[in-house]
């Protein structure tokens, strides 16, 4: 396959930063979006250019370091696939291909299309954990958990950090990633007693990084390459409400 | 938002409700714009409780309207730099136009007052009973105002389509048990709404009611 | 390449006595650090994976001041966020007869009578504690329809003591000491370097005292000094380039500590994964692995016939060899990793193997389909499927999967005592860059284990043995400069070259080097190639390397040419210590010494010990052994026919 591809390039946080068009030829099928990359930047650090910079690390959707905007989607169009595991014979021959950094004024470019995504470990400090010190915790069968409270907690738990909701939400909220922390801390008997004044400090952490409100459009939950479900925003909003009502 | 919406949604549903009794003559409506006016004498005096309504409404339209400014204006912080290239995933187009189908529904409400409430661009003026600024307002040689009325409840029907779903989400009253209901319940309340919003206008136009 | 052989080596730490009170007794006689004290104390780790998260997080709950590293741009990208199948715990909740004696014995066998005794009892002890610790944080693991913990058996082991939280049981362990890490962070107690990368580890006055890091945003080179330093900066895999590791594993970490003094042990002991996706072309980037929990159900077959081009639903049954069940009838398709992995070798190097290059054999899901159902299959294996046909575009239901072994987890690592200490006084090596636990071959579901049982419980308080004699005092600041100097130099050095090739394209040539010569089966010939190979390549690596841009920015070449330069140099370690082991052992497997059935035949009588080896800058690395003695589990042969 032959590609043309239009990419970001922005050579650090004060560069203005353009689109440039660069041609790929001979791309497998089999190719991974990201090796596609790779064969990119082999010639161009040859021909003396800087190569692209992006961020990857395990090449198999689960560390979260991956992340592009692919033709005006996160992660691309492939549903429920992180960057790294998007293959190219989801491609025409002789496409043409955007590629973007996640935009939000909370995710500051570093360089290209490596962003910087620490706002969402200090949503994480604000209170996304539960409080207990090691070698502190009671014997694990002392506290039954419900097979159904447990599989929901997990599936909010699936998250990865990757910040495609933030980046696909016309609001630049980051509520999808929030709250997928708030939910599965606040189904698990664990994560009661400090249910409420968790989602009170994250959320307002959230609002103070710069993240613009929920106005639930579903964008989030579309691009999330774990299905993290759009009721998890009700139930930290639910949370939310409590602990301000107190 | 969620709650200023709601107020507006239930004033919406009680308005509509109202607007149907023109079906049933124009002494049933009259009685109807008059028993709002006299509601609760002679406890309270005449237009009070209206009034505190119209208060309560007032604010909310400017409140809902303030809120949706301010999230708008958060977005825009929130990403000052566009997209070259952006394509929605999420299914269903509502959400998209909610805010412009805010300010549609604005402009449309002023229009609204000034025709039906004040008659300022009434045919029979101020000086007349509600029937008839309404029966005047939607004649056939006015079609272009039934044609702004039908664009406008549709809209405010798209609006709410979303809107109500998404006040459930915003108030945490919403899980993944619920949502389908929920969704019905946003599709149906705003399908009534357009639907008895727009029954009359259009039987007056169309000459079903005289 | 030679070496010479040192004086032998001992653990001093290890309290002598019946097993089971060893690590009571190391707690007991360890010094304590009074809690004013510890506000002065500062200690740096590097890496926060489930070792080093675990350990920066605890430190700062015990009142020492943390600094805390890692090269992703957030401590939750650690590569245990990959680890799928589960952690082995001696829970004994099912009552079929667990115990920590048993998971003990079953560790000791499993890494084939290559770990220590000590170190292995304490962490089958330890390891209840951990699902205590994890499920108290919320940590989401798999629950019965009673509300119970659910466990699997796994790996071939005959008792079911593996918890897991679906097939991301790495990802939610990680997370639990994340949020434990940000919560310390929050609280001020441990200061948190993102997107930093260890370059030299500062040695003053015969202590480990600091390291030397880059800012891999700004380009800064920073010193920053403690009072004892933590790696935990994982294994090194990538050595071989292509494995089932994040892209961004590296041995820069220990190398360098090597290269100031800590002994590496067993650097060749290198496990490969017997089901990952094989490779489908040079553009390759990396392996993905298969969940082992495949093989309960899938059966291994590869073609009678040499070179059979038909598809699979094509070849009859009778034309089929479904060689695990048939060389292993007591096991069948469920015999340990190193076994599993070398048959399939053996099968492809006959021309049989299957898909791209010959390089596959078939996981064949057909019959279990037919047994179970496709709903059940389904139910059990579906994300996994998923997985397999996202990256490879074939439909696992209607065509058996294709898999090939791959590097997956290495043994070797730093040398440690008892109390994860190296051969360093204050540098402390714990999770899968240390030594180990697992000997000369790792179980299934054990690695998150140790990484845990490091980082959460032993190194906590060992440490603290060794800080009750600080703080140490002001650093000599001639050491931090010359460290630093040396970082600096070695960066221009590799600007100035300037050459023709990328350091992608040696790191490719010295995986597929290592693979061929040192990989899952070696001998004399082929390691004494590598040893000749090897250091041509690095000669070429660093008069034709490559790294465009400059030191003062983000520049990910140059990241890459500085890992790729100290994977040359660990190579040669490997194979040197690969070819002074002649004997086979667990995930090292030497053709030459066999059994007549070609299964792997240890050398006791030689080389019951640990290789540690000790860095010397004039060429000829220092061996030094530690005999391994076993009290309790007697020395047999493993056989699993
Ligand atoms: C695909 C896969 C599946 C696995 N499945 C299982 C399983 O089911 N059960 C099991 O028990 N084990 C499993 N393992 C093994 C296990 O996951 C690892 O051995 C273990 O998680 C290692 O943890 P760690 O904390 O030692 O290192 P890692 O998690 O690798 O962390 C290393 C840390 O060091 C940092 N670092 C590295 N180098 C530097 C440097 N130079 N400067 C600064 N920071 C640095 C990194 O940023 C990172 O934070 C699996 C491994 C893989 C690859
Ligand atoms: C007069 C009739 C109106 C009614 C009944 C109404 C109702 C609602 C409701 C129920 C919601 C959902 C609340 C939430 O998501 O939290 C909503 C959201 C919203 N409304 Fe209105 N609204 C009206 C008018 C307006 C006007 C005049 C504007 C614009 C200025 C507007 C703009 C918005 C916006 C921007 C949202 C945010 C939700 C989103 O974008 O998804 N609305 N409205
Ligand atoms: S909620 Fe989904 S999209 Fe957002 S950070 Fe988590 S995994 Fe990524
Ligand atoms: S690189 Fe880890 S999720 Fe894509």
């Amino acid at each position: 396959m032959n590609l043309t591809l239009k990419v970001w390039r922005q050579s650090g946080p004060s560069d203005a930063g353009r689109m440039v068009t660069y041609r790929v030829e001979d791309v497998s099928p089999d190719m991974s979006f990201l090796e596609m990359l790779d064969v990119l930047n082999e010639r161009l650090i040859l021909e003396g250019d800087d190569p692209v910079a992006f961020d990857h690390d395990c090449r198999e959707g689960i560390c979260g370091m991956c992340g592009m905007v692919i033709n005006g989607v996160a992660h691309g169009e492939q549903r429920a696939t992180t960057t790294c595991q998007l293959h190219m014979r989801h491609f025409e021959d002789g496409a043409t291909i955007t590629i973007e950094p996640w935009r939000a004024a909370p995710f500051p470019v570093v360089k290209d299309l490596v962003v910087d995504r620490s706002a969402f470990d200090r949503v994480i400090q604000a209170g996304g954990f539960v409080s207990v010190p090691a070698g502190s915790a009671p014997d694990a069968h002392s506290i039954p958990v419900r097979k159904e409270d447990a599989d929901d907690a997990f599936d909010a738990a699936t998250c990865i950090g990757c910040g495609a909701c933030v980046a696909a939400c016309p609001n630049g909220s980051a509520s999808l990633f929030t709250a997928a922390k708030i939910t599965h801390l606040s189904l698990l008997p664990q994560g009661q007693p400090e249910r409420l004044s968790r989602a009170k400090a994250m959320v307002d952490q959230m609002d103070a990084e710069g993240f613009g409100g929920c106005t639930n459009t579903g964008e989030c939950t579309a691009v999330c390459p774990k299905g993290i479900p759009l009721d998890t925003i009700a139930q930290m909003n639910s949370d939310y409400l409590k602990a301000n009502a107190k | 938002m969620a709650v200023t919406g709601a107020v507006m949604v239930i004033f919406l549903l009680a308005h509509m409700l109202g607007n149907v009794k023109i079906f049933f003559g124009r002494e049933s409506f009259n009685a109807y714009a008059h028993g709002l006016r006299t509601l609760l004498e002679p406890m309270a005096p005449y237009r009070l409780l209206l009034t505190v309504l119209e208060i309560v409404l007032v604010v909310s339209v400017v409140a809902h309207m303030w809120a949706a400014i301010s999230l708008a204006r958060r977005a825009r912080k929130a990403r000052p730099v566009k997209y070259v290239a952006k394509k929605s995933q999420a299914g269903g187009y509502t959400t998209h136009i909610m805010r412009f189908g805010g300010v549609t529904i604005v402009l449309f409400v002023v229009w609204h007052l000034l025709d039906l409430t004040f008659g300022v661009v009434n045919p029979k003026g101020f000086d007349s009973t509600p029937a008839d600024r309404m029966i005047a307002g939607f004649d056939a040689s006015r079609w272009w105002v039934t044609l702004l009325y039908v664009v406008a409840v549709v809209m405010i029907g798209l609006h709410l389509r979303h809107g109500i779903w998404s006040a459930f989400q915003t108030l945490g009253l919403a899980n993944r048990a619920r949502y389908r209901a929920l969704k019905a319940v946003a599709a149906l309340v705003s399908a009534a709404l357009v639907i008895g919003f727009l029954a009359p206008p259009l039987a007056i136009t169309f000459g079903v009611i005289k | 390449m030679n070496y010479v052989e040192g004086a032998p080596i001992r653990d001093t730490k290890a309290p002598a006595g019946p097993i089971e009170e060893r690590w009571e007794k190391r707690k007991f006689g360890a010094k304590l650090v009074n809690p004013a004290n510890k506000r002065k104390l500062n200690v740096i780790v590097v890496g926060t994976g489930l070792a080093g998260g675990s350990a920066a997080a605890t430190l700062g709950e015990l009142g020492y001041r943390v600094k805390s590293f890692c090269y992703q741009d957030t401590p939750r990208r650690a590569h245990s966020i990959a680890a799928q199948g589960g952690i082995n715990a001696a829970k004994n909740y099912r009552g079929d007869g667990d115990s920590i004696y048993r998971l003990f014995y079953d560790t000791v066998k499993g890494g084939d009578f290559r770990a220590r005794e000590s170190n292995v009892y304490r962490l089958a002890q330890v390891s209840v504690n951990i699902i205590d610790q994890a499920v108290a944080q919320g940590v989401p693991f798999a629950r019965e329809y009673g509300g119970l913990l659910d466990t699997r058996s796994f790996g071939g082991a005959q008792v079911s003591r593996t918890f897991y939280a679906r097939g991301q049981t790495g990802q939610q362990l990680l997370l639990g000491a994340y949020q434990a890490l940000e919560r310390q962070i929050a609280a001020g107690t441990v200061e948190m370097f993102t997107r930093h990368e260890m370059l030299d580890l500062i040695v003053a006055d015969g202590r480990a005292r600091g390291v030397i890091v880059r800012d891999m945003v700004t380009g800064e080179i920073e010193r920053h000094v403690a009072d004892a330093v933590v790696l935990a900066t994982g294994g090194y895999g990538n050595v071989f380039f292509l494995s089932t590791n994040a892209k961004g594993c590296n041995t820069t970490a220990i190398w360098r500590a090597h290269e100031r003094g800590a002994y590496f042990a067993n650097p060749c002991y290198t496990q490969i994964h017997p089901t990952c996706i094989p490779v489908s072309g040079e553009y390759q980037s990396k392996l993905t692995l298969m969940s082992e929990s495949l093989r309960n159900d899938g059966r291994v077959w590869v073609p009678l016939r040499k070179g059979d081009g038909r598809a699979p639903g094509d070849i009859p049954e009778d034309e089929r060899d479904y060689y695990l069940e048939r060389i292993y009838p007591a096991f069948g398709n469920l015999v340990p990793r190193d076994i599993a992995s070398r048959a399939a070798k053996n099968v492809c190097d006959e021309g049989r193997g299957v898909g791209p290059g010959g390089l596959g054999v078939y996981l064949d899901f057909r019959d279990a389909i037919g047994r179970l159902g496709r709903d059940a299959v389904e139910k059990k294996y579906g994300n996994l499927f998923e997985m397999y046909e996202r990256i490879t575009g074939e439909n696992p239901y209607d065509v058996p999967m294709r898999i090939y072994p791959a590097v997956h987890y290495t043994m070797g690592g730093l040398w440690v005592d008892y109390d994860l200490q190296s051969t360093i006084p204050g540098l402390f090596v714990i999770g899968e860059a240390n030594f180990s636990d697992h000997g000369a071959n790792r179980l299934g579901a054990s690695a998150l284990m140790q990484g845990l049982a490091d980082g959460y419980f032993v190194l906590p308080t060992t440490i603290g043995d060794y800080l009750a004699a600080g703080p140490f005092g002001e650093v000599d600041e001639e050491a931090v400069a010359a460290a630093e100097i040396k970082v600096r130099s070695r960066i221009d050095r590799l600007l100035a070259v300037n050459g023709t090739r990328t350091p992608d394209s040696f790191h490719r040539e010295l995986g597929k080097l290592m693979w061929e010569y040192c990989g899952m089966e070696r001998t004399e010939q082929s390691l004494r190639k590598a040893l000749e190979r090897i250091p041509e390549l690095r000669e070429e690596f660093w008069r034709d390397v490559k790294v465009s841009g400059t030191a003062e920015e983000l520049n990910q070449v140059l990241e890459k040419a500085g890992r790729v330069a100290d994977f040359f140099d660990l190579a040669e370690l490997m194979c040197l210590d690969a070819l002074v082991r002649t004997e086979s052992c667990g995930g090292h497997f030497r053709a030459e010494s066999q059994d007549a059935d070609g299964e792997a035949l240890r050398d006791d009588e030689t080389f019951a010990h640990v290789s540690a080896w000790e860095y010397s800058p004039e060429g000829e690395p220092v061996l030094h052994k530690e005999p391994l003695e076993y009290e309790y589990v007697k020395m047999t042969q493993r056989s699993y026919k």
